[in-house]
């Protein structure tokens, strides 16, 4: 970590995205974490796919618990609305956020305590209303911030850095999001950006429940040997099901590939996704097969990798709820109020 | 069977008790019957006492018949309608000498399960309903409407008001109208050719309704909601406070469907528990919608930490609670006032919140709508201090109005031209030295406005720091905003009696109805008391000069640790000697007749003689 002030200025020729925001005007205040602390990177990779998305930062409200991960929010989109709530119940403030102002990108960030273990309801229940969002689990099997106690997606046998093994089976958030009915599943890994931003960009184009488990190394307290969310480990047993190409609407597709290792998946807004296959038989829009497969590959100890289920024509919570266009909270006070004469109407009916 | 003791003769002023079976349908006919009396013109004061169970157990409907207007529970019962063999002795018991007690008498009881100082009215309701039905479901129904038909005659209700009810309730359904008419006209018809009609107790029509409507407490408080403009609702099913939630969709299909899409301006969600609604709500209100939650005791209990945040972090929220029976499950469908200190001081550290508190279904609108503006201009949460007596008895009172010039009151935000014109924003700074500060919703500015919300300490710039000095200052404004709400809450209300005299009586909430008639009943003896209805915490001045005002104050409340008296001497800084508590918490609403008699006590124990003898 670093007691270094960000310095303000900035290279003037550093390249700006078509609002005229440079990356700069996506990042936050500096890290407090570990130097190494896998979050980071993800937090790097938050910012860069905003930036490529050309989303103006002030549209984007970002949430978390507590914990670690749930600090970094801190430290991308400064120019964003931040809200650090209580420890598991980030999913609730979310959805109500969500449902106050829907034009709004709702980016839930949590970690494993804060979603598997403390908040494995809230985190349930936010998958199955189908709230339109991003929400990323930087997952370490570890709690940091109390100095290195096993969280509940910590795996069953795996040793803590003092030696105690746990002894508890593991909770897999990816096979929960898919079986409570999250649209949009992914799994990545801090260490391999190349893979994750282009995960979190088509995220953010999903309208509906989007969920990423990114295992997310604690260099401090979870990344010796006998851990099975060290960086070595991690890299060891990645498994990629795919490699991800992510383009918002109306692009212009112009690479070639070989037939039959490309999938195009539109979603609502038009974006579309073309997935490279590295696995032939994965297939990422049929959920039983997705299930199965996952359940298989962590048997044989494999950390499976990539867009794992894609719904492109998702539904979410105000579909839902079949709430008007505007966000709830800009109604104007007439669209609001039903005034007096409604009111004498509703008491001659109490007669 | 005859009374040994002369009847009780009262014509507009009695009260009727029916005993029933859960699950049977009597609350329907047991409300229909309360309000044919209505519709003759004489208020009533209904109360359903009911168990937590959905079929089997014991239930009682008590209506009070009373031209008088009282709204509080009398006590005592002048006519039991006793159709459930499991509670026939304690009904029994509960009979007035010289009262009525009306029962089925298909099958013969021994005379000792009866008392000779009442009379007793014996109709064979399940033979008739036998021979005129053959469904056992129509047979337990219509028995119902058949002895509200049956009371018609005995209490001389007039047949065309119910007609005109039931008519009203089956409006479009002929084939359950004509029915239910036909059993009513059964009953009628067999009670004036076999019983001795009337009784020595009566209605006759008289005019002393006038405008006022019935309605229930949630209903009321839930159509404040919408005309408080809220457009988010988060709620975990319990009673007593379910219906407001309900009655809320109710009344936003009604009021807040998009006449051209037919979309809904609102967005309720039956949340997983208490935790996730209350974080839904402060979801909503971080992002400039208004937002409320509705739950009991125990869901107040399982949202402290949360409580804890938006006070902290300066969220608005809006909580109504609908008091029962505590602690633990308690007696959830009995009515308490027991959750005062557990919201005033809600969650961990240092916390005080704002509480109003309602005493019928019209102020619960009224607060209900209040309490949007009271979150926003305060940015709290508002605690609505319902309780079941109030959310879910049926109430007579005023219309409810609403003054089509009042403008919701949005507080301290900050918009785009602000921020774009330069004004200076930090998000915890008290530029108008009052407390409040001024705020943005998310995505207001795309460079300027925005802020990170914590529920860790911070400066004025919402800047994270664990500088003692700042967390200090932090806190002290957080006082002198709740100074400032002090100005925003309900006044209390103050009623000086006919005469000067050294005591006075705090009440507030349900307790209302009971006090008004109190008093009367004490002035009757010649003792005279100066009354304060508490409408909101925080305290307003005028609550300690009145405590000042007087030698003795007594403080009645429904719980049994004297809860607002303890608020009252901790934040008054007041002697708790010159605060006597009168406390009833049984579960039951508490009653005038109960008031009189403690205060009546207690009054005699500092030889207060009243001005005039006690009539005989």
């Amino acid at each position: 970590m670093t007691y270094i002030a960000k310095p303000k200025l900035h290279h003037p020729e550093l390249p700006k995205n078509k609002l005229g925001f440079t990356h700069r005007d996506y990042e936050g205040t500096v890290s407090t974490l570990c130097a190494g602390c896998g979050h980071d990177s993800i937090s790097a990779a938050i910012i860069q796919a905003f930036f490529e998305l050309e989303i103006p930062p002030h549209r984007v409200a970002k949430l978390s618990g507590i914990g670690c991960s749930s600090k970094t929010p801190t430290y991308f989109l400064g120019n964003s609305h931040g809200f650090n709530s209580v420890h598991g119940r980030m999913p609730s403030v979310l959805t109500g956020a969500n449902l106050a102002n829907r034009d709004l990108i709702y980016l839930g960030v949590s970690g494993d305590g804060d979603s598997a273990s403390i908040g494995l309801g809230q985190f349930a229940h936010s998958m199955r209303r189908g709230v339109n969002m991003v929400y990323i689990v930087e997952n370490n099997g570890v709690y940091g911030l109390t100095k290195g106690q096993f969280s509940a997606t910590a795996d069953k046998g795996s040793k803590a850095k003092r030696g105690g093994v746990n002894n508890e089976e593991a909770i897999d958030l990816v096979m929960l999001a898919l079986q409570l009915g999250a649209s949009y599943v992914a799994r990545g890994f801090s260490g391999d950006k190349e893979q994750l931003v282009p995960l979190i960009r088509a995220a953010i184009a999903h309208q509906g429940a989007a969920f990423i488990d990114v295992l997310s190394p604690c260099v401090a307290f979870n990344n010796h040997p006998g851990s099975t969310k060290s960086y070595d480990f991690v890299r060891e047993h990645n498994e990629a099901v795919n490699r991800l190409d992510f383009m918002p609407a109306r692009t212009e597709i112009t690479t070639e590939y070989a037939p039959g290792t490309l999938r195009e998946v539109v979603q609502h807004d038009g974006s579309v996704l073309r997935l490279r296959k590295l696995h032939a038989e994965y297939d990422p829009s049929d959920k039983i097969v997705a299930m199965d497969y996952l359940q298989q590959r962590a048997a044989a100890g494999e950390i499976v990798t990539g867009l794992l289920y894609l719904q492109p024509d998702a539904d979410d919570l105000h579909r839902r709820l079949n709430t008007v266009d505007v966000p709830l909270s800009q109604l104007a006070e007439s669209e609001l109020v039903p005034g007096a004469r409604a009111l004498d109407k509703f008491n001659a009916s109490l007669r | 069977m005859k009374s040994a003791i002369p009847p009780i003769q009262r014509v507009n002023d009695f009260v009727v008790k029916f005993a029933n079976v859960n699950g049977s349908g009597s609350a329907s006919a047991n409300l229909l019957f309360a309000k044919s009396v209505l519709r003759m013109g004489v208020p009533v004061a209904p109360r359903n006492i009911f168990p937590s169970n959905i079929q089997g157990l014991p239930t009682w409907f008590e209506v009070r018949v009373n031209e008088a207007g009282w709204r509080g529970r009398r006590g005592g019962v002048d006519l039991m309608v006793a159709m459930n063999p499991q509670t026939w002795d304690q009904d029994l018991k509960e009979i007035e000498p010289g009262g009525y007690l009306f029962y089925d008498s298909t099958k013969a009881l021994p005379a000792s399960k009866f008392r000779d100082d009442i009379t007793v009215i014996g109709m064979p309701l399940t033979e008739i309903c036998n021979r005129e039905y053959s469904d056992p479901r129509q047979r337990q129904l219509f028995k119902n409407i058949i002895y509200v038909g049956a009371l018609s005659a005995l209490l001389e209700i007039e047949p065309e008001a119910i007609a005109e009810l039931i008519g009203e309730l089956y409006k479009g359904k002929e084939a359950l109208l004509k029915p239910n008419v036909q059993a009513m006209s059964m009953g009628r018809t067999y009670a004036l050719n076999n019983l001795d009609c009337p009784l020595g107790i009566r209605v006759t029509r008289a005019n002393a309704v006038g405008e006022r409507i019935f309605i229930e407490g949630n209903s009321a408080a839930a159509l404040g909601c919408v005309y408080g403009g809220a457009t988010v609702a988060a709620w975990y099913p319990i009673t007593p406070s379910s219906s407001l939630a309900e009655a809320f969709a109710r009344h936003c299909k009604r009021f807040r469907t998009d006449p051209a899409t037919g979309k809904a301006r609102y967005a309720i969600v039956q949340a997983e528990d208490e935790l996730a609604s209350i974080g839904i709500v402060i979801g909503a209100g971080w992002n400039g919608a208004r937002a409320f939650t509705c739950t009991s005791g125990p869901g107040i209990s399982l949202m402290q930490e949360f409580i804890g945040l938006a006070y902290f972090a300066e969220i608005p929220a809006v909580l109504f609670d609908i008091q029962r029976g505590s602690p633990s499950t308690g007696m959830p469908t009995r009515t308490q006032q027991a959750d005062i200190v557990s919201c005033a001081y809600a969650s961990h550290g240092d916390t005080k919140h704002v509480l109003i508190f309602p005493e019928d279904p019209k102020e619960a609108f009224e607060f209900a709508a209040l309490s949007f503006d009271l979150a926003d201009r305060l940015q709290t949460p508002i605690f609505v201090m319902m309780d079941l007596d109030i959310g879910m008895q049926d109430w007579l009172c005023e219309p409810l109005v609403w003054d089509d010039a009042r403008r919701l009151d949005r507080g301290k935000v900050m918009g785009y031209d602000d921020l774009e014109q330069g004004r200076e924003f930090g998000r915890y700074l008290d530029v108008d030295g009052d407390g409040v500060t001024y705020r943005t919703y998310p995505g207001t500015h795309p460079k300027r406005g925005a802020f990170f919300t914590r529920g860790t300490t911070k400066d004025s710039y919402a800047r994270y720091t664990e500088d003692g000095p700042t967390y200090v200052d932090n806190m002290q404004r957080l006082l002198r905003k709740f100074e400032t709400a002090k100005t925003y809450v309900p006044k209390p209300v103050r009623r000086n009696a006919a005469q000067p005299t050294r005591f006075g009586a705090i009440y507030f909430g349900s307790t209302g109805p009971a006090m008004e008639e109190t008093l009367v009943g004490l002035a009757g003896q010649g003792i005279h008391l100066d009354t304060l209805r508490i409408r909101a915490f925080p305290f307003h001045d005028e609550i300690a000069d009145f405590i000042a005002d007087h030698e003795q104050v007594f403080v009645i409340e429904q719980n049994r640790d004297a809860q607002m008296r303890m608020l009252l001497s901790n934040e008054l800084a007041i002697d708790a000697a010159k605060l006597l508590p009168v406390l009833h918490y049984d579960g039951t609403p508490i009653t005038a007749r109960f008031i009189q008699r403690e205060i009546g006590e207690k009054l005699a124990m500092f030889n207060v003689t009243p001005l005039r003898k006690v009539a005989p």
